[in-house]
């Protein structure tokens, strides 16, 4: 493939008929890498659950495409099947169901039937993986996310990611909780997807994570909207001064989305 | 019981029977009187159930099963539960008889006895008078209790001398191949001092429409220090209407075990209780159930604590679907004198239809303070938030569910010792769900 494009345009999402994004634009190309920042509660994990199609989620007006293709008209697996992935902030634990094997029907998931992922081959770059990662090999004999400690759990959506061969990937909040050591593991984790068929959304509200991966594009959210964009050098700006200067150069008092 | 019944089944059948069994004395007299307590014993009730119109009288007491010559000629649905390669300790039981039995010489020689209730009467008949319908089940405790004493027509004992520890499962099947059979099963499992034995049960009818009856009792007896790990699956069709009884006794040090996966498809109560008499006493009670059609079913689990030290936990999960309705209660009871005793349980149930009806009553029954006691207990759907997470990763919906319920039911496939046993009921909870 030579590449997937995701277009975000003018995207309005309600939770509950409470507005939560009111207008957000965005392109992401196979082979960039964009941030969004912003401070909490102006949208940002909304953005992440509406594109993915989370229950509670409703978009009221605009569009979501991928590669031309209408993605609010998809169930949740076929947006899955049709490249797009998301690591979750808060990951489902699903009791009696062992990650492995969640792991193989995932991959099996994206290929056709007859044509699924031979056991060796499954077993043997699930290994590699982990090793990659620095997890613990037992943690693929474990059940799904169930009593993983947080660490744990963001390792284990980034292990997902690397086996999952998606063509975008969104992160939402892929850095909180983790202390230095894991955060360098998951950065290197997802730095190692940096090819031109892959595209990447990073959800996050520091700059530390950013430390590690390199964005080519930060966008910040404010009131349900993306109200500045930039390279790189933007959130180095904002990890040194804040969001202050945003709010006064675009008068925004409350940057909320209660605002 | 129908008038018809009563002429049918009465003092004189149970002689001939008893007779034509070459029953010694005692057990002709103990069904006789059983009998005669049964017409003044109420019924059971289970909570919140309504029994009445069961139909617990409809069958024919007792058809001969044909000898199984070898393992190879066992239709398919009973030969998918034996690793034929490897069943050195294997009885089945066809309709009434006893048609198939194996046990590793090296158990025989240390004295374990795996046996037909029948052939068991005859050669340890002292033994089985020592512990059958004494220490753990009563006949007087109702009407379908006193009836089993009475028509008892099947069943195996299973005996471990002192210090013997059995490493390999113990398998037995029930093959109720005639659609009209009832099942008046006994199961008597002794564990002396010191010992070790796995037991692992399926039962199996396929009497979709043909009305019969299975009132089974089991009794688990564990001696000081004794360890019994019990796995069933009861797979009876849906003609038949299921009294299942369960009960296990464990001394000083010892534990008793259970994982029973419910797969009756027609009405069925299940009264599963074990007590901890001893100090330091354990047993964790797991059991799951999947209930369909208009099926009606009643699961009580209860485990009562009498020694001091001692643990239990209760652990029950089913799936309804349908019309389906089951009633769950899980009671945990520790007496006075029971103290430092530790007694959870869990239970919960997922609707997977709107006309299906779960019902989850954990009961707590403490009589002494140093305890610690705890309980769950919740009646749902499938969690949306969990279907989302896996079909984020291009799972269908279908496939979705189907992973959660299996993972739902999975502390039970998982205990089960014997991997034919454990594939056949991962495949019926497959056939059930669909």
């Amino acid at each position: 493939m030579a590449g997937s494009v995701l277009e975000i345009k003018d995207l309005h999402v309600s939770i509950e008929d409470k507005e939560i994004l009111k207008g957000v634009n965005l392109t992401i190309k196979s082979g960039e890498f964009h941030a969004v920042m912003g401070p909490n509660g102006t949208g940002k994990s909304t953005l992440a659950s509406a594109i993915m199609g989370h229950p509670k989620y409703e978009v009221t007006s605009g569009s979501i495409t991928l590669d031309g293709e209408d993605v609010l008209e998809m169930e949740v697996d076929e947006r899955a099947r049709a490249g797009l992935f998301l690591a979750m902030q808060y990951p489902s634990e699903i009791s009696g169901v062992t990650n492995s094997d969640f792991l193989r029907s995932s991959i099996n998931a994206r290929r056709e039937e007859g044509d699924e992922i031979p056991l060796m081959k499954f077993i043997k770059e699930m290994d590699e993986a982990m090793d990659f990662l620095e997890m613990d090999k037992n943690m693929a004999q474990r059940y799904l996310n169930e009593g993983f400690s947080g660490g744990e759990k963001k390792r284990n959506e980034i292990l997902q990611l690397l086996m999952m061969k998606a063509e975008i990937g969104i992160l939402d909040e892929i850095d909180s909780g983790l202390d230095i050591d894991a955060l360098k593991v998951v950065a290197k984790g997802i730095n190692k997807l940096r090819d031109e068929n892959f595209g990447c959304l990073i959800i996050t509200h520091y700059q530390r994570l950013l430390n590690y991966i390199e964005p080519d594009f930060v966008h910040v959210m404010m009131q349900g909207r993306v109200v500045k964009s930039g390279g790189s050098e933007l959130s180095k700006r904002l990890e040194a001064e804040g969001y202050d200067w945003i709010k006064q150069e675009l008068n925004i008092q409350d940057e909320t989305i209660n605002a | 019981m129908t008038v018809e019944t009563k002429q049918q089944y009465n003092d004189e059948y149970i002689s001939r029977f008893s007779s034509s069994r070459n029953e010694p004395e005692w057990m002709k007299e103990l069904r006789q009187q059983a009998l005669s307590q049964s017409e003044s014993l109420d019924m059971p009730k289970p909570d919140k159930t309504g029994i009445k119109n069961w139909d617990f009288d409809t069958y024919v007491h007792e058809v001969e099963g044909e000898k199984i010559s070898s393992l190879e000629s066992l239709p398919a649905s009973v030969a998918a539960l034996i690793d034929a390669d490897n069943a050195p300790n294997l009885y089945i039981q066809r309709n009434n008889s006893a048609t198939y039995l194996a046990l590793n010489e090296k158990w025989s020689e240390q004295g374990v006895i795996f046996t037909d209730i029948f052939t068991a009467l005859q050669q340890h008949g002292d033994l089985l008078k020592r512990f059958y319908m004494k220490d753990a089940v009563n006949i007087d405790e109702d009407r379908l209790t006193a009836l089993h004493t009475a028509l008892m027509n099947g069943g195996v004992f299973v005996y471990v001398p002192k210090n013997v520890v059995v490493d390999e499962p113990l398998q037995t099947i029930f093959w109720q191949e005639d659609d009209k059979v009832a099942s008046f099963n006994h199961i008597l499992i002794v564990a002396e001092a010191n010992s070790a034995v796995t037991y692992v049960e399926n039962s199996i009818s396929h009497n979709a429409d043909q009305a019969t009856f299975a009132n089974a009792v089991t009794e688990v007896i564990a001696a000081d220090n004794a360890n019994v790990s019990y796995g069933a699956v009861d797979n009876y069709a849906a003609g038949t209407t299921v009294y299942a009884k369960r009960r296990g006794v464990a001394y000083r040090d010892a534990r008793i075990d259970w994982a029973i996966g419910q797969m009756n498809d027609g009405n069925t109560i299940s009264e599963h209780i074990t007590h901890l008499i001893g100090d330091n006493s354990g047993s964790e009670a797991k059991s799951v159930v999947v209930g369909r059609g208009k099926q009606i079913q009643n699961f009580t689990t209860n485990i009562v604590h009498f020694g001091k030290n001692s643990v239990g936990s209760i652990l029950s999960h089913g799936v309804m679907k349908d019309q389906a309705s089951s009633v769950f209660n899980g009671i945990g009871k520790i007496e006075h004198g029971a103290s430092k005793s530790d007694a959870t349980q869990e239970t919960r149930v997922l609707m997977l239809s709107q006309g299906a009806r779960g019902d989850a009553n954990p009961i707590l029954l403490i009589d002494e303070d140093d305890v610690v006691a705890g309980h769950a207990a919740s009646v749902g759907r499938v969690d949306p938030l969990q279907l989302y997470y896996l079909m984020s990763r291009g799972i269908t919906k279908h496939e979705a569910e189907r992973l959660i319920i299996h993972g739902f039911l999975a502390p039970v496939v998982n205990q089960l010792p014997i991997e034919t046993v454990k594939n056949q009921l991962t495949q019926v909870i497959e056939g059930k769900v669909n």
